[in-house]
């Protein structure tokens, strides 16, 4: 009997100290907002690919915080007088994760497939006439007009990140997935370990070689140091148990807490919670559909500002002052082309008036069909708020409940909403994409080529491509105010309101956290 | 016996050539766009319409299935549309935990719940009998998710016992593993805990009831002995159907566990593929589900003839 105790007690002892062998390895658990679930950045323009992206691959350059462009990939570069010829020389030492040499083919296969797919690549590869390398190491970019956002496109956060692949991978189409994902980033992605839904994993790159001079992080910018052995993007689905789970401690690091949570993580031993960057916010959308009746008329389409008091959305969506803004611009409040134009719209809060001028506008009670999404943390509450108010206003609301998927399939539709169409729907974008007119793609109007709701304005497509060749910041913030108030006055889409999310993690474990600048920077935490 | 089986091994074959063809067409027929969910928050209808030729799902549905049963036929149950790896590959590793979870609720529930409806049985109208009903009741009435939450408050988040979510695998070694599903466990179990303790009680008091059990009590046999020898084995079909119902119960109660307790099996990777229209993976899930649920069903009835002898196939 003795014997079969030592026997069973030494068969339970074995694993524990395996467990003790591998807490050697330093593991930054990290809770992200949604899974990896795919494992190409430029297939899918999900923001969470992104991050998988910028842990595996690198970039020529990366935004800072305050958005300009830093060389990472690129040890020199020159631009030509006549601002037409880009000639950059890839730094020394950059090897693919397979220890192949990154060479300017990988790079000009890369740029290439990204300027197919990503719309801010699109609109520079617009104006790129050749891409040709020089030798293994330089190649050049030869633009057919002055291009001002050449190396803020490349140095792009957000969603599709301008990342190179190797020339293998970037010769698939881009509308298909890469079967890969082997980069030349910090960290290498073991996909023998990855269970979709579950858990990615990401293995320190030993052989990466950091920009030289140990800079710090700054968003993109700065030498990526690795900070720890291994990585793994949790995936926990619900928001509660996440947050109970940094509490225990079993993550250290949780991306995008729920509002609800924020006061008991705020107390919580050992937790902190920390704000993204200034910029790096939410902004709500109301997207109208300009293809059909009432919203196809401008007045109609203004009519809506009466229906609109940012703070009824905001109190709904996030509660607390202290996370969220009041902000009448479609440029993000706290950027650096935030102005006032056309913020005239919201000074009164109407429904009577609204009424009125949908009236005007030959509106004689139709349905309205909202896509009323019902699975939404921040979207749900916002069109409950947005469908009272046109109650309010007596217009005849059909609103149409449906989980995320289905909005997100529905709102492709150009039908009118009788045939399978809708005529509004909510939804959200991000504050650093949002705070620079090229890169704001709502904010454009570009007819059957744009967003959904395909608003139409010439003038507005003259002015996000002049702001892209403006020469001076002076100049660009002109230009800058002259398009929103423009893009005010046609209602691209209704702003209602801006707001943050900070991120909450185990201030006793990790070090190293800089605040987020379109996406989160984990390749420098490191654990105490 | 055994042609039995056959006979009932084959007859599954319809049943799932039925289940493929619901599902297939129900899938296709539900709102929603794999396409839109990857192309992405910022693509045009046009960079939709791309990626959904790509996908093959601008083709007719009929051509689609015909595709799809092709491959079914060979062993093939596709790949997931999003993250471009085999069907088989995701649900097998997935299925560890979820079957994981599964026994260990039916150990948990089949274990304590037995012998709680024999002793309210025994009891009957009194006290404890009143307490275990009381217990069924609330038991069966109380969602799974919400004594999921308590539990995690009080035994993972105050006093720090057990772990809030995520599972080991047994090769972790056998504490991790049985510490990440003791509290699932509890929590899926509850429900059906008292569904079998009911059923049990019921069909125990039925039995009691004989007089072949008088006659034993009068023979001066241990309690004991006529509740577990006599009257337990002859009440135990219909506890044995219930268990067998249970587990279909079970499988959709795994759902909700898995995701609140963090568990990456089957019910999880469900609910995942749904939300995002991963066609491949539901068609084979749901296969998978029906192919056990037919499975257990067999079982079942296979299990009667060995618990009443009068019963022959």
């Amino acid at each position: 009997m003795l014997k079969r105790i030592l026997v069973g007690a030494v068969a339970l002892a074995i694993p524990f100290a395996a467990a003790h062998g591998q807490a050697q390895e330093k593991v930054l658990r990290a809770v992200m907002h949604a899974d990896v679930r795919v494992i190409d950045p430029i297939w899918t323009t999900q923001t969470i690919a992104s991050i998988h992206g910028m842990l595996i691959y690198d970039t020529l350059f990366g935004n800072d915080a305050n958005l300009k462009p830093q060389p990472q990939m690129v040890g020199k570069y020159e631009i030509s007088p006549d601002r037409l010829t880009y000639t950059f020389t890839l730094r020394d030492g950059l090897k693919f994760h397979d220890g192949s040499p990154v060479t300017t083919k990988d790079v000009i296969a890369s740029l290439k497939r990204w300027g197919a797919k990503d719309g801010v690549g699109i609109r520079l590869f617009s104006f790129v006439k050749k891409l040709d390398a020089v030798d293994d190491k330089t190649f050049t970019m030869v633009l057919s007009e002055p291009y001002g956002m050449v190396l803020e496109s490349l140095g792009k956060s957000g969603s599709s990140v301008a990342i190179i692949m190797r020339e293998q991978e970037a010769l698939t189409d881009p509308q298909q997935q890469v079967k890969e994902a082997i980069g030349s980033g910090p960290y290498k992605f073991a996909k023998d370990l990855w269970v979709p839904g579950s858990k990615a994993v990401y293995l320190k790159n030993k052989d990466y070689v950091p920009r030289p001079g140990n800079e710090p992080p700054s968003s993109f910018a700065g030498s990526k140091i690795p900070g720890v052995d291994r990585i793994e993007l949790v995936w926990i689905s619900d928001p509660q148990t996440a947050m109970s789970a940094l509490i225990n401690g079993e993550i250290d690091f949780y991306e995008a807490p729920n509002n609800d949570f924020l006061p008991l993580l705020a107390k919580a031993r050992g937790v902190k919670l920390m704000m993204t960057g200034k910029i790096d916010s939410t902004q709500g959308m109301i997207r109208l559909n300009h293809l059909h009746p009432p919203f196809d008329n401008v007045k109609a389409r203004q009519a809506m500002y009466h229906l609109i008091n940012q703070e009824d959305f905001l109190r709904a969506i996030v509660g607390n002052p202290e996370y969220y803004r009041v902000c009448h611009g479609m440029l993000t409040c706290g950027g650096p082309y935030q102005n006032d134009g056309g913020s005239a719209f919201f000074k009164d809060y109407n429904p009577k008036k609204a009424a009125q001028l949908m009236k005007e506008a030959g509106y004689k009670g139709e349905p309205i069909t909202v896509l009323f999404t019902t699975d939404h943390n921040t979207i749900t509450p916002a069109t409950q708020v947005l469908v009272q108010a046109m109650r309010e206003a007596g217009l005849n609301v059909d609103a149409q409940s449906m989980d995320w998927g289905s909005v997100v399939s529905r709102r492709a539709k150009k039908e009118p909403p009788a045939q399978g169409g809708w005529n509004i729907f909510v939804t959200t974008t991000g504050g650093v994409g949002a705070s620079n007119p090229v890169l704001h793609t709502w904010i454009g109007a570009a007819c059957d080529k744009g967003l959904f709701g395909w608003p139409c304005d010439a003038e507005i497509e003259k002015l996000r491509n002049a702001f892209a060749f403006a020469q001076t910041d002076e100049e660009r913030k002109k230009i800058a105010t002259a398009l929103q108030t423009r893009a005010m006055e046609q209602v691209v889409y209704i702003p209602f309101g801006q707001w943050n999310t900070p991120l909450a993690y185990r201030a006793d474990r990790i070090d190293g956290i800089v605040p987020n600048t379109g996406l989160a920077v984990l390749w420098g935490i490191t654990k105490k | 016996m055994t042609a039995y089986i056959v006979r009932r091994l084959f007859a599954t074959l319809p049943v799932m050539a039925v289940v493929a063809l619901f599902v297939f067409f129900l899938l296709r027929f539900a709102p929603g766009d794999p396409a839109a969910i990857i192309a992405g928050e910022d693509a045009t209808a046009e960079a939709i319409a791309a990626v959904r030729a790509k996908l093959g799902l601008d083709r007719p549905m009929v051509e689609q299935f015909f595709v799809w049963t092709l491959q079914l036929l060979q062993g093939d149950m596709g790949v997931s549309i999003f993250s471009n790896l085999a069907v088989t590959r995701l649900i097998s590793q997935r299925l560890e935990p979820t079957v994981a979870l599964t026994l260990s609720t039916l150990f948990v529930a089949v274990a304590l719940a037995i012998p709680i409806g024999v002793v309210a049985a025994w009891k009957a109208r009194k006290l404890i009998d009143r307490l275990v009903m009381g217990f069924a009741v609330l038991g069966f009435a109380m969602p799974v998710f919400v004594l999921a939450y308590v539990l995690i408050y009080f035994f993972a988040v105050q006093w720090q016992l057990l772990p809030v979510q995520g599972y080991k695998p047994i090769s972790e070694g056998l504490w991790p593993f049985a510490e990440s599903l003791i509290l699932p466990s509890v929590a899926l179990g509850v429900t059906y805990m008292a569904l079998i303790a009911r059923i049990t009680r019921a069909s125990m008091l039925e039995v009691l009831a004989q007089d072949y059990i008088r006659t034993a009590n009068a023979k001066g046999l241990a309690t004991d002995r006529v509740l577990l020898l006599h009257a337990l084995k002859n009440a135990a079909v219909p506890i044995v159907t219930v268990i067998g119902i249970g587990i279909a119960l079970l499988i959709s109660g795994v759902v909700i566990t898995e995701t609140v307790f963090n568990i990456p099996g089957l019910g999880r990777l469900t609910v995942d593929a749904v939300l995002k229209r991963d066609y491949p993976v539901v068609q084979g899930l749901i296969l998978v589900f029906a192919g056990a649920k037919v499975l257990v069903n067999l079982v079942i009835d296979i299990s009667y003839a060995f618990l009443d002898p009068r019963i022959r196939y």
